[in-house]
C-alpha cells in the first residue's frame, strides 16, 4: 500500500493506531457492514489487517534504520570531539563557533602561521593608513606617528618569530608560512636586508650626499653580515655531515654502537644552534630597518615603507597567479 | 678573569670561541671580511677554558661564545657585534684600536 502520508513515519504505533481508528470509525459509522455477507467482510477485514501488519512492519524497519544512523553519527561526533580536545592540548589554534580563540598554545607551526597572518593583516592596514596620509599630504608630525607605529609593529613579528623558532626552528627555516614566490628569496627564515636596500635606493631620491653614503654603507654592512651568517650556516652543515658520517662503521661492534649514540648526541647539539642563526638573522633585519629609518627623513621613511610593502605585495600577488595558473 | 683580560689586551681584536661553535665561525668571517686579523682563543682547547668561560659569563656574555674584545675592551657577543656593524660603529672601533686602517 503506497504511503501517501506527508509526515515521515518514525513511529509504528501512530500508524497502525490511526488505521485501526479509521477501521473502528468506519465500523461504527456503518460505512462498513458489521454483519451479513460474512465471507466478503471477513476477506476485507483480513486484507486490511494484513495490510496493517505490513505497514507496521515497514514502519518498524524504517525506525530501526533511522536509529542505527543516529548511533553511528553519535560515535563519529564523540571521535571528533576527542580529536579536537587533543589538538587543543597541543596548542593548535582552533576557533570555536564564531568567537575568536583567546590564546595560542604558543607551540605548533599552525599556531605561528595564524599569528603571522594576523600580523600581516594588521601591517597592511597600517601601511594603507600611511599611504592615505602621504597621498593627502599630511604633515610630518602625523607621518612620524604612523611610521613609528609600523616600525614598532615590525618588532612584534620578530618577537613572535623568535618564540616560534624556539618551538619549531625547521618550520621557520622552511618558509612554508610565506607564499611561494617569497620563498624564492628566502634567506635564514626571512628576507635579505641588503636586497631590500638595493631596491630602495632608487625609490628614495632625492637623497643628500651624506644620506646616499650612509645608505650605501648600510647596504654593504648588511651584506657583509649576511655573508658571515651564511658562512656560519655552511660550517654548521659541514660539521653536521662530518658528525653523521663519523658514526658510519663497517661493523656493529659495541664500540661502534657507543660511538653512534655519542655522534647522535653531538648532532643533536648542532641542530640546536640553528635557532641562534635565525635569531641573529632576524636581529640583522631589525637593526637594518631601524638604521635605515634613522638615516632618512620622516617623509623618506614613509616612502621607503610604502615601497617595501608594494614590493612584497607584488611577490604575494605573483604567488597567487602562480598557484592559479592553468595546467595541462 | 685575569687570563681573559690578559689575552684580550694582547691584540687589537680578540675573539674567544669554541671549536664546535658555528656562530663563532660567522663572527670570525665578519672580522676577516673587514680586514681585521683577530686573535682567536678556543676555550675548549685551553687548560683554563672553564674558568675563562665563567669569567665571560660574569661579564654578561650570553651565550658565552663568541666573546669579542676590541682594544682590550669587551664589546659583546654575536648579537652586539652584528648590531654595531649595522650602525657602522664596529668598523670605527676597529679603526680606533688600529685593528684596521680604513
Amino acid at each position: 500500500m503506497a504511503d501517501v502520508s506527508p509526515r515521515t513515519d518514525t513511529s509504528t504505533d501512530a500508524d497502525t493506531e490511526d488505521k485501526n481508528l479509521r477501521f473502528q470509525n468506519a465500523l461504527s459509522h456503518g460505512t462498513i457492514a458489521s454483519d451479513g455477507s460474512d465471507k466478503s467482510r471477513d476477506q476485507k477485514t483480513l486484507r486490511r489487517l494484513a495490510q496493517n501488519r505490513e505497514a507496521a512492519r515497514k514502519s518498524r524497519l524504517r525506525k530501526k534504520v533511522y536509529v542505527q544512523q543516529l548511533e553511528s553519527s553519535r560515535m563519529k561526533l564523540t571521535q571528533l570531539e576527542q580529536e579536537l580536545q587533543r589538538a587543543r592540548q597541543q596548542g593548535i589554534f582552533i576557533s570555536s563557533s564564531g568567537e575568536q580563540a583567546q590564546s595560542m598554545g604558543g607551540n605548533g607551526a599552525l599556531a605561528f602561521d595564524v599569528e603571522y597572518a594576523r600580523w600581516l593583516e594588521e601591517h597592511n592596514r597600517r601601511v594603507n593608513e600611511l599611504r592615505g596620509a602621504v597621498n593627502s599630504h599630511a604633515g610630518d608630525g602625523e607621518l612620524r606617528i604612523i611610521v613609528d607605529g609600523i616600525l614598532a609593529h615590525y618588532d612584534d613579528i620578530f618577537r613572535i618569530k623568535g618564540d616560534a623558532a624556539k618551538a619549531d626552528v625547521f618550520h621557520i627555516l622552511s618558509g612554508m608560512w610565506k607564499t611561494p614566490a617569497e620563498r624564492c628569496f628566502l634567506w635564514l627564515g626571512g628576507f635579505r636586508s641588503s636586497e631590500l636596500l638595493k631596491l630602495l635606493i632608487n625609490q628614495l631620491e632625492p637623497l643628500t650626499e651624506q644620506q646616499l653614503m650612509s645608505i650605501n654603507n648600510l647596504q654593504q654592512s648588511s651584506q657583509q653580515a649576511e655573508d658571515a651568517l651564511s658562512q656560519g650556516m655552511e660550517a654548521l652543515q659541514q660539521s653536521l655531515a662530518e658528525t653523521l658520517a663519523a658514526s658510519l662503521g663497517p661493523s656493529t661492534s659495541t664500540a661502534n654502537v657507543g660511538n653512534y649514540m655519542g655522534q647522535m648526541a653531538m648532532a643533536m647539539g648542532k641542530l640546536g644552534t640553528l635557532e641562534g642563526f635565525i635569531r641573529q638573522a632576524d636581529n640583522l633585519r631589525q637593526q637594518t630597518l631601524q638604521r635605515m629609518h634613522s638615516i632618512l627623513t620622516t617623509r623618506q621613511s614613509a616612502r621607503a615603507l610604502l615601497a617595501i610593502n608594494d614590493y612584497f605585495s607584488r611577490l604575494r600577488a605573483l604567488s597567487s597567479l602562480w598557484l592559479a595558473r592553468p595546467r595541462e | 678573569m685575569d687570563r681573559v683580560r690578559d689575552l684580550a689586551s694582547k691584540r687589537a681584536a680578540v675573539i674567544f670561541t669554541k671549536s664546535s661553535c658555528c656562530m663563532c665561525h660567522s663572527i670570525k668571517a665578519l672580522f676577516y671580511e673587514l680586514g681585521a686579523s683577530p686573535a682567536v682563543h678556543e676555550l675548549d682547547q685551553d687548560a683554563k677554558g672553564r674558568e675563562m668561560e665563567c669569567a665571560l659569563r660574569a661579564l654578561g656574555c650570553n651565550p658565552t661564545v663568541p666573546a669579542v674584545f676590541i682594544g682590550g675592551r669587551y664589546v659583546g657577543s654575536a648579537k652586539d657585534v652584528i648590531s654595531l656593524h649595522v650602525d657602522g660603529s664596529l668598523k670605527q672601533k676597529l679603526i680606533d684600536a688600529k685593528a684596521i686602517w680604513f
